[in-house]
């Protein structure tokens, strides 16, 4: 038979309760310094590949492209290049998110509007937007609006169908709540179903800003400048044209550079402010 | 069977209208196949300040009859009156306390979870709604937890914030569906001990659907009992008597054995055999 015993404890004095992380540790779960380590492994790499090949015209190495991106921003060109990019992306985003709002919203409402999405979505989703751009030339003519049309077309069909997905996944539990408070048609989809919907409809957003700014290189790449000014699409081409490689790559860079942007600063921020503070999202 | 007289209490010998009278109501869901009647030609009153308890097995519609008195559900014989208005629509004069978790938004802090049904149905401005938030947070005992997000709080937590939010609304009645079922057993009776001293202060009128003969009989007092599926009305049991300190108590135990021949054995000579680890206590 073992004893029963009782202890008497003191107050825990010998060992700190808490204590920091080591610095090593800490600076190590900073994601941005992660991500750029990753970043200058890979310069690193590209550099010395280059030097290994020394080919300009084929590979220009990183300090190259850095030189003629450098150069590029100086003399305003790139930046030029790039609003120009910037602005009919932003106008084809914007438009594609308020189609897509409110062609989920009309399917969530009502059984045609159910359908309607469905069917849509599952024509037009497979369709690449580039596709569309012979089309929407001969409508709309040599011009922003046609680039617009085709955005548009990229970002529309994703956006809906995880918006519309995310709107399903809402529980029964929260709408039946939402109705008890006499919250209907606009009001019920303002106040319960895009917030409690909002991881989806954030990826959605990501995937659409994706295939946006992927389909307008595509166009510029392809059909050039239109109405007289090239954007960074034409500008990479241009460059190509005229064997200048280092300024392809550095075009490439800036297509790069804002997609991460976009993607660590915009997004990133917005998930934290949002879906991460409440729980919805590791 | 459905003698609109049943289950009266003393209180109804007076000619005042009923808060909440459901008449003859008979619920059925459709599943692809077929239509499933829930339940069948129930009836029953609820006076101001009772705390009706809809007591039965699982699957005897007593949720389903909660959802219709709360408007989203339709009866397909019989109707809801809330005042003799006619309850045709969810609204927020009938407020639900869901026993399901999520049903506090999660994008919303503790003290805005409380303010959104006041706003929602634009019930109080702003301010308004702030401060009485903070008072039924308060009564509650959340103050502290006013900024917190759902999903930072612990089950009991979440439960006192639906509750918090439901009185915030002063509604007419207020509707909780197996509020506590979720939680674990010391909590449930942290939660019952609450809700009974929230009563005493508010004196709200409230009707509580549950499948535990004990948190009936300490909830309630008033308790319906319904059939197996599909549901009917069985009996009406006072029960106004009980407290949290009648646990366990021998008028206790021998109401809880009562109600649970009335559910389960229609047949009485079967009281014999019943030995007290079979009363369905369901904890």
């Amino acid at each position: 038979m073992r004893q029963e015993y009782e202890i008497t404890l003191e107050p825990l004095l010998s060992v700190p309760v808490e204590r920091e992380l080591p610095l090593r540790q800490r600076l190590w779960q900073q994601g941005w310094l992660r991500k750029g380590l990753i970043l200058i492994v890979l310069a690193v790499l590209w550099e010395a590949v280059a030097r290994y090949q020394n080919n300009d015209l084929l590979l220009p190495s990183f300090l190259q492209t850095s030189a003629a991106l450098y150069d590029g921003l100086l003399s305003g060109e790139l930046l030029s290049k790039v609003s120009i990019s910037l602005v009919v992306l932003i106008k084809g985003y914007l438009i594609g998110i308020v189609l897509a709002f409110a062609l989920t919203t009309l399917a969530v409402s009502t059984q045609l509007g159910r359908d309607l999405l469905s069917t849509l979505t599952s024509m037009f989703n497979p369709l690449p937007a580039i596709a569309l751009l012979p089309l929407a030339l001969l409508w709309f003519g040599l011009g922003q609006n046609s680039l617009i049309f085709v955005l548009v077309h990229s970002v529309l069909w994703a956006l809906a169908l995880n918006t519309y997905s995310g709107f399903l996944g809402v529980s029964e539990t929260l709408r039946m709540a939402g109705r008890n408070y006499g919250l209907k048609g606009m009001r019920f989809v303002l106040f319960i179903l895009i917030p409690a919907a909002l991881p989806s409809i954030l990826a959605g957003l990501k995937i659409g800003w994706a295939f946006a700014w992927r389909t307008l290189i595509a166009a510029e790449l392809v059909f050039g400048a239109t109405s007289g000014k090239g954007g960074l699409g034409w500008y990479i081409f241009q460059n190509r044209n005229e064997l200048y490689t280092d300024k392809v790559f550095a075009g490439l860079a800036v297509v790069i550079l804002i997609g991460l942007l976009v993607e660590n600063l915009v997004f990133d921020t917005f998930e934290r402010l949002t879906v991460k503070r409440w729980g919805m999202q590791r | 069977m459905n003698a609109p007289l049943q289950g009266h209490t003393a209180s109804n010998l007076n000619t005042a209208l009923p808060l909440l009278a459901v008449d003859n109501v008979s619920l059925e869901y459709r599943t692809p196949e077929r239509v499933v009647r829930a339940t069948h030609q129930v009836s029953f009153e609820i006076d101001p300040a009772d705390r009706y308890v809809l007591l039965g097995p699982s699957g005897c519609g007593k949720s389903t009859l909660l959802k219709s008195i709360a408007g989203f559900i339709k009866p397909c014989e019989g109707e809801i009156r809330l005042l003799g208005q006619k309850v045709e629509q969810p609204g927020p004069d009938r407020i639900v306390v869901f026993q399901e978790f999520d049903q506090l938004p999660p994008w919303k802090t503790v003290k805005q979870n409380v303010m959104f049904p006041l706003l929602a149905s634009k019930t109080l401005k702003r301010a308004e709604a702030e401060e009485r938030a903070r008072h039924y947070l308060d009564k509650v005992g959340l103050t502290a937890f006013a900024d917190a997000y759902p999903h930072t709080l612990s089950g009991g937590m979440k439960a006192r914030v639906a509750i918090a939010r439901a009185l915030a609304m002063q509604p007419k009645i207020l509707l909780m569906d197996e509020p506590f079922a979720a939680l674990d057993a010391l909590t449930r009776r942290k939660m019952q001990e609450e809700l009974l001293l929230l009563w005493e202060e508010v004196r709200f009128t409230l009707l509580f659907v549950t499948h535990s003969i004990e948190e009936a009989l300490v909830v309630g007092n008033r308790i319906l009992l319904l059939s197996p599926h599909p549901g009917r009305v069985r009996a009406e049991i006072h029960s106004h008597q009980y407290d949290l300190h009648s646990l366990g108590g021998v008028e206790f135990q021998a109401s809880a054995r009562r109600i649970h021949r009335l559910l389960f054995d229609e047949a009485p000579e079967a009281e014999r055999e019943l030995g007290f680890a079979d009363i369905r206590i369901a904890y």
